[in-house]
């Protein structure tokens, strides 16, 4: 099946760990992913502060692209398909149908639909046997509603599902859709220290040992400032932040699996060998 | 934090009226529930509860609005939005707050954030399309370091760059050239950024 791809800017640096394991689990569920040809920036929290025009306008360029490809597009970075989804919502505001239409998905959705779901479980390596996760799935996949068109906004469950059909431990938490502030992480890391903080005490109370994230800035924010947080809150955090294709790529054994793990500040590797999933 | 409450105020009415326009669901429809404030995770930091700054806006108070820390720390997480009752986007209403700031040059308690978008729509501008993570990061340090001086954040920000260097996570060479690039360079104009 094929579907266009469109991986955002930091999907081409910071994040190339996530774009590794996008683009290697992709085949394995036989999804080709097209890239989307000339793709731009969607000018995220930047343009949608302070220039609601461009913040139309760069991810309208996009949805144009993508109706030309004639291709659904899937996003990986929740705030892009927020974007996109919000400049398709503003142009059937003003009137302007598309005559094409393409589907715009959230990377976790789209391969979290049950026909994959299916082929994930009976397929599986590696059972991920005895590891204890919390699903982190943010604020912009889900929110607001009207602009993402979900319908479980308050309790998402597409990763918590994916965890269990891969054979670990999804626990229940009230974090799931919490803000961990990416957006103010360089201008005011101290307000991440209190957020982030705030979701690495919660998601030990509920007994995990790991995150699992569908967003690069989320496990950007929860990964990058573990030590920074630790040594501020005088505590050894050690809460690995992994990406869900990540795991789905470890479970269905993918041979490049331990490459992409080596490319988080907060080692997963311990953990994983502690589990015997290594 | 302390907070401003609004008090005894007088109402104008030249910022409500445009606002309202500029919104499908006019804010002018808030019952002042507090939901909005009650399931926000920022309030720690905030100097105005979302609810208060509708309530400014309905009355008018630009000068409060316009100069408050709330709008700037407002993480955009959506949650205020996603729950009002009255399908208010008070999210965007703080957008909007933050747009004219800058377009009247009010210089507001938080520059810090405003300067990160600034350089973050500059570095896209410039790179013809995309962002380069990289050279926006190493701006803002910059600009950081004159204003604050900061020898520790320093080393911490080079030693975070070389961990993500070494992990091959840091781009050296800016974004791809894109075709449409003077297509892209129109939309900034037309945006007058
Ligand atoms: S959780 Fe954090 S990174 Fe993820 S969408 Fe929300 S603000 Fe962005
Ligand atoms: S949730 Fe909506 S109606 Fe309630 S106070 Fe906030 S803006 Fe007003
Ligand atoms: S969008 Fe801003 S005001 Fe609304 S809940 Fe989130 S942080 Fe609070």
């Amino acid at each position: 099946m094929q579907v266009s791809y469109y991986p955002g800017c930091s999907l081409e640096g910071t994040a190339a760990d996530y774009a590794a394991s996008i683009a290697a689990v992709a085949p394995l569920v036989g999804v080709e992913l097209v890239e989307l040809e000339d793709w731009n920036c969607c000018g995220a929290s930047a343009a949608h502060s302070i220039n609601h025009e461009l913040a139309v306008a760069l991810p309208g360029r996009n949805l144009a692209l993508a109706r030309q490809r004639g291709l659904d597009v899937v996003v990986p970075c929740a705030l892009c398909f927020n974007r996109l989804k919000a400049a398709e919502k503003e142009e059937a505001q003003g009137g302007r149908e598309a005559a094409r239409r393409v589907k715009i998905w959230d990377l976790l959705d789209f391969l979290t639909q049950e026909t994959f779901l299916t082929q994930v479980s009976r397929r599986l390596a590696k059972p991920l046997t005895g590891l204890k996760a919390v699903a982190f799935y943010g604020c912009l996949s889900a929110r607001p509603p009207q602009i993402t068109d979900k319908q479980d906004w308050e309790n998402p469950t597409a990763m918590d599902r994916l965890l269990e059909a891969l054979g670990a431990e999804a626990l229940d938490w009230s974090y799931k859709t919490d803000c961990c502030g990416a957006g103010l992480a360089v201008a005011r890391p101290d307000i991440i220290d209190t957020l982030v903080g705030r979701l690495y005490e919660r998601a030990l109370a509920a007994g995990a040992e790991c995150f699992v994230v569908s967003c690069q800035m989320c496990q950007a924010n929860l990964d990058l400032t573990q030590s920074r947080i630790s040594e501020k809150a005088g505590k050894r955090y050690y809460l690995p932040v992994l990406y869900f294709t990540e795991l789905l790529g470890l479970a269905l054994g993918h041979p490049e699996a331990a490459g992409w793990l080596a490319r988080h500040l907060v080692d997963p590797r311990p953990l994983l060998t502690a589990k015997g999933l290594w | 934090m302390d907070r401003l409450t609004t008090g005894e105020l007088i109402p104008a009415t030249a910022l409500p009226a445009r606002l309202l326009a500029h919104f499908s669901v006019p804010p002018s429809v808030c019952y002042q529930c507090r939901k909005c404030s009650a399931g926000c995770p920022l309030t720690f930091a905030m100097d105005l509860l979302p609810d208060t700054v509708i309530r400014l806006a309905l009355l008018g108070q630009e000068e409060t609005l316009l100069r408050c820390r709330t709008i700037w720390v407002c993480a955009s997480c959506v949650t205020c939005t996603t729950r009002c009752p009255n399908g208010i986007d008070i999210a965007g209403v703080m957008d909007w707050l933050k747009e004219e700031a800058l377009r009247r040059g009010v210089e507001g308690p938080q520059p810090e954030v405003a300067t990160f978008h600034r350089y973050f729509l500059d570095s896209i501008r410039k790179g013809g399309g995309r962002l380069s993570e990289t050279a926006l990061m190493q701006r803002y340090t910059l600009f950081q370091l004159r204003r604050r001086p900061n020898l520790k954040e320093l080393l911490r920000q080079l030693k975070l760059g070389w961990e993500l260097f070494r992990r091959r996570r840091l781009r050296l060479f800016g974004p791809p050239a894109l075709k449409g690039r003077q297509e892209i360079r129109a939309i900034f104009q037309k945006a007058g950024a």
